[in-house]
């Protein structure tokens, strides 16, 4: 798959009170949840964010809370990918499970800014900034993992597997 | 190779005979839970897979965070919960009136036991820890899938040896040596870890400060925090567990990442302050900071222990009449032991607040919301922007005797000032 986007750069340990503060979670609604999508960090993000906008961020994106309702209000909000440094690891494998690819980037990140343009081939694991003319090659995730992303999603893969 | 304690408890729950860090295992699980927040969207997945629940008895359910009902929405979520419950025949649900904060609840109603492996659609489900089985915090599609198949993957962490040493100095909780380490390795110092504590000076510990420490490991990116088996973990599980349970201790030759070495008499009462739990600064150098509101309960501190030392402190004192404290003990049992001992009419003869069991501030969810501009010292778990309210607001975060000697103060303190 092939993804293209303008980028919303943001810092380190991105917590998941600010990807959807626990003040809407009294809805599990994927379209109310984005309307709330990264609120306590940037207001302007629900309002401006087009579908196929990239979030690209520091270290420890999604750190905090395992509420899954952070992975569902990004995607949600038309994004279909997240980049970072590196992700906590309820968030990463929330993400994995409800279909939300993640791109772990490492230090090279601080080369992407806020408004570049990124093109990303999940299944070669390349992402290009094509604003800066820059290409990375990262790790693909782990068979098993894969399956799960191929799948859709844990519960596409469990009713796969049963059968 | 040896292993650790969270090795053996995977190896054992996939049937294996080794496991090392980086292999991808499927285990089975003894127990799931889940709250009014993350329950409904499990029910939704668990719907789709169209399958029993793998084992009614192995289910936990507990509306603690936005319960009793704070509004009509949160009334729609717990009664999605309760009906769910109702119809696949769920042992343990907690009804309000029943339940309590759920990290407070399931160790104290027997639910957990060590050598267990225990997922929970909660961060803090990490607490369990403390008493020797590995657990950790899920989504709501890993509970949906768990409540059917019993069983869910697991990517085998390393683990961090943090060995503690010596005895603690007066009025230094887990709290503060769980904040301490925080600040020592950062958020992410322990990302995708296991935490296994160790150390003479864990016999030191009660299960109370072991609760809180395994509690918080979450605050450091860990998978999980463990402690050893000892005496005082089968003095507090034995009149609660009376299923079998087999506990697990890690070999001498296993493998660690990284040892982190902590001498707990050296330690001293500590603040975390905004916006991270890692901005840690020991209470001396912050006790100018003037706050509105005070705290103490949650997860992390809602035992009984918490509110006595709380209590020890506020006895015959005033809270100060700039501040607002907020005292929720973790669980109805926590609460009538906390009558009984005279801490609530302690309390309330003081001016503070007592409420009823539930997760409300910490999470921002309602009982002390915190306005633009305020500040609050908390005895819970996170201090991130807009964590207890407006996005401009501030939580520090400390332990029971801190929160409540800054109450009397009306401004951050350590509990040698109200002693005086």
């Amino acid at each position: 798959m092939i993804l293209e986007g303008k980028v919303w750069r943001y810092g380190d340990n991105v917590d998941t009170d600010v990807i959807i503060p626990a003040r809407y979670l009294n809805s599990a609604e994927p379209k109310e949840l984005a309307e709330h999508c990264m609120e306590d960090i940037d207001p302007t993000f629900a309002g401006k964010v087009n579908a196929g906008d990239i979030i690209v961020a520091g270290r420890n994106f999604g750190c905090g809370s395992s509420r899954e309702h952070a992975p569902v209000a990004i995607k949600a909000s038309g994004v279909p990918c997240v980049i970072a440094d590196s992700f906590a690891r309820i968030f990463f494998r929330n993400a994995i499970n409800i279909g939300l690819p993640l791109i772990e980037l490492g230090a090279a990140v601080t080369e992407i800014d806020n408004g570049d343009n990124v093109k990303i081939d999940l299944s070669k694991g390349l992402v290009e900034n094509i604003t800066k003319n820059k290409y990375y090659k990262v790790q693909p995730l782990p068979g098993f993992i894969q399956e799960i992303a191929n799948a859709g999603g844990l519960i596409s893969y469990i009713k796969g597997d049963q059968v | 190779m040896g292993m650790t304690m969270t090795e053996k408890i995977f190896a054992r729950h996939a049937g294996l005979e080794n496991v090392v860090p980086g292999q991808l295992i499927k285990c089975k699980v003894d127990l799931v839970l889940g709250n009014d927040i993350t329950a409904p969207p499990a029910i939704k997945e668990f719907e789709c897979i169209g399958r029993p629940v793998f084992d009614k008895d192995k289910i936990a359910l507990v509306p603690d965070h936005f319960a009793p009902n704070k509004d009509i929405k949160s009334a729609e979520m717990a009664k999605r919960m309760r009906e769910f419950a109702k119809k696949h025949n769920i042992t343990n649900y907690f009804e309000v009136g029943r339940m309590g904060i759920e990290h407070v609840l399931l160790p104290e109603v027997g639910l957990v036991a060590p050598g267990e492996l225990i997922i929970g659609a909660d961060s803090h489900t990490c607490t369990y820890g403390a008493v020797g089985a590995f657990a950790t915090g899920v989504g709501s599609t890993d509970m949906g899938a768990a409540m059917a198949t019993g069983d869910t993957w697991f990517k085998v962490p390393s683990s961090i040896k943090v060995i503690l040493n010596g005895k603690m100095p007066r009025w230094v909780g887990g709290k503060d040596i769980i904040l301490t380490l925080i600040g020592m390795i950062g958020v992410d110092g322990a990302r995708y870890q296991a935490l296994e504590f160790a150390g003479d000076g864990v016999a030191n510990l009660t299960m109370t400060d072991r609760l809180t420490i395994a509690n918080m490991a979450i605050e450091a990116g860990a998978k999980n925090g463990i402690f050893p088996v000892d005496d005082v973990t089968l003095e507090y599980i034995s009149p609660k567990v009376k299923r079998s349970y087999s506990p697990v201790r890690a070999d001498d030759d296993a493998v660690y990442d990284r040892v982190i070495t902590i001498e707990l008499d050296k330690l001293t009462p500590v603040v975390a302050l905004p916006h991270l739990p890692e901005n840690v600064r020991p209470v001396n150098e912050v006790s100018e900071t003037v706050i509105d509101q005070v705290v103490i309960g949650s997860c992390t501190n809602g035992r009984i222990e918490d509110l006595a030392q709380a209590a020890e402190i506020i006895s015959g004192r005033s809270i100060h009449p700039g501040i607002r404290t907020i005292i929720i003990p973790g669980s109805q049992s926590v609460y009538m032991e906390a009558m009984a001992k005279g801490y609530i009419e302690t309390f309330i003869k003081a001016g503070a607040v007592v409420s009823t069991p539930t997760c409300g501030p910490c999470l921002g969810g309602y009982m002390g919301i915190l306005a633009a501009g305020e500040r609050a010292v908390a005895t819970t778990n996170r201090n991130f922007r807009g964590r207890m309210g407006h996005v401009d607001s501030e939580v520090y975060l400390a332990g029971p005797a801190v929160a409540a000697a800054s109450a009397i103060m009306g401004r951050i303190a350590g509990p040698w000032e109200v002693s005086k």
